[in-house]
């Protein structure tokens, strides 16, 4: 259950972000935020695409500590206990492939699109 | 044991998981070993140490003591590690040395290693430590080599002699690449060579390292990936045994000269290959729990296809 309902919240948060939709403080322009969990050894979503500007959290949801280690060193979390999370700022375009440092057949990808003007 | 040796040592010496799963059990607090004659035996239950020749080597193996872990699969991971402790105390035959086999600590914190140190020094006895994934998760991975490196190369790898017997330990756990399995990488693999070239094939070897050194199930990382190029190196020694852990659960395999054995955890049992969603801390009653971590019996001989295992839980 714990897994579908994060499925879920992560689903509908990407999709308030596809429509341009955001929690954004009205002062502020909109800091765009998404969220991957790790439940059982997997991240998901698995492949995440964000507008550029968004930060992401990671949370870890299993009883083993998990890292985020970028494929080209980009960033790297330290070891997430569980319930832990890290976060990064995506602010350039480009694809982003990490992967646990701990369990490297864990893999992920971050695909960030240039923003629009509207935002 | 069904009866599909035919199943279990086909397909080029991989394991069907049928074979894995038969061959499973689970495992004890400490498992003890003997090298007489140059073919190491494990005499079985720490609590049922036979009386040996005076020429024999014996040793002990544990791993996986996960201190600091503190979840529902066992929240008294230091208490599971001096029951093993406790046990190995009360041998009638004292063993010459433990190995530990790595995950010493949860999350690499100084009070872990304080924690592990404080429990298992209560041995007495020499402690040949090989890092585990979770031994190294500080920013700079000193906290383990500054502790039990001295004397090692790399990442904490190297060798020793007792008794004839030459015993190498290899860290598979540093460096790991993406989408990858555990790895030795070229510089230890480097000095494996040198370290063996100039020994007669009729050493016995002993590999130690963390997570298993032949591919149990790649699905869950249980492997690693240049392993091969390590027992190319081992091929022409007469009698290889191969010590892991990591994957807390009891499994042996015999691939020509070369025995593969992985150890039980002292902390929690890990599902069986596939038959969970993932290899995460199993959680059982609390009543099943040291039923699980009980002790188990392993017997080979070099050149024998049959494999005994018996289990021996703590609690019948």
């Amino acid at each position: 259950m714990r897994n579908a309902h994060n499925r879920l919240a992560a689903a509908t948060l990407f999709l308030a972000l596809a429509f341009g939709l955001s929690t954004a403080s009205p002062t502020q322009a909109a800091a765009a935020e998404a969220k991957v969990t790790i439940d059982n050894f997997t991240f998901d979503p698995p492949k995440l695409t964000v507008k550029a500007g968004t930060t992401v959290t990671w949370v870890n949801r299993d009883d083993i500590p998990h890292t985020i280690a970028s494929s080209t060193r980009a960033f790297k979390s330290k070891a997430l206990d569980t319930d832990n999370s890290f976060t990064f700022t995506f602010t350039a375009p480009g694809t982003y492939a990490y992967f646990c440092s701990l369990h490297p057949h864990m893999t992920g990808t971050i695909v960030v699109e240039a923003s629009s003007a509207t935002q | 044991m069904k009866s599909d040796r035919d199943e279990i040592n086909g397909q080029g010496g991989r394991p069907t998981r049928r074979h894995v799963l038969e061959c499973m059990t689970w495992a004890g607090t400490g498992i003890l070993w003997t090298i007489s004659g140059g073919v190491p035996r494990s005499l079985g239950l720490v609590d049922q140490a036979l009386a040996q020749s005076d020429d024999a080597l014996t040793f002990m193996q544990i791993s996986d003591s996960h201190i600091g872990f503190d979840k529902p699969a066992n929240p008294n991971v230091r208490g599971t590690l001096e029951l093993a402790i406790g046990q190995i105390k009360t041998l009638p035959t004292r063993p010459s040395f433990l190995i530990h086999t790595g995950d010493i600590t949860h999350l690499s914190k100084i009070e872990e290693f304080d924690n592990a140190d404080a429990i298992i020094s209560q041995a007495r006895l020499d402690v040949h430590y090989v890092p585990g994934e979770h031994d190294i998760l500080d920013d700079e991975q000193k906290l383990y080599r500054d502790r039990y490196g001295r004397g090692t190369r790399g990442s904490g790898w190297y060798s020793f002699d007792a008794n004839g017997v030459h015993f190498i330990g290899i860290v598979n756990v540093a460096n790991l690449k993406a989408g990858g399995l555990g790895s030795i990488g070229g510089e230890q693999l480097a000095w494996l060579e040198d370290d063996l070239r100039d020994r007669p094939a009729s050493t016995p070897i002993v590999v130690f390292a963390h997570i298993p050194l032949w591919m149990v199930y790649p699905t869950w990382g249980w492997g690693t990936d240049d392993s091969g190029r390590a027992l190319e190196l081992l091929k022409r020694f007469g009698s290889v045994t191969v010590l892991n852990g990591h994957i807390h659960q009891v499994m042996q395999k015999v691939e020509g000269n070369v025995t593969f054995h992985t150890a039980a955890s002292t902390a929690f049992p890990q599902p069986a290959p596939g038959s969970a969603p993932s290899p995460g801390p199993m959680k059982v009653e609390d009543a099943k729990l040291r039923k699980l971590l009980g002790t188990a019996s392993i017997s080979f001989r070099r050149g024998e296809q049959r494999l005994a295992v018996v289990d021996r839980p703590l609690e019948p």
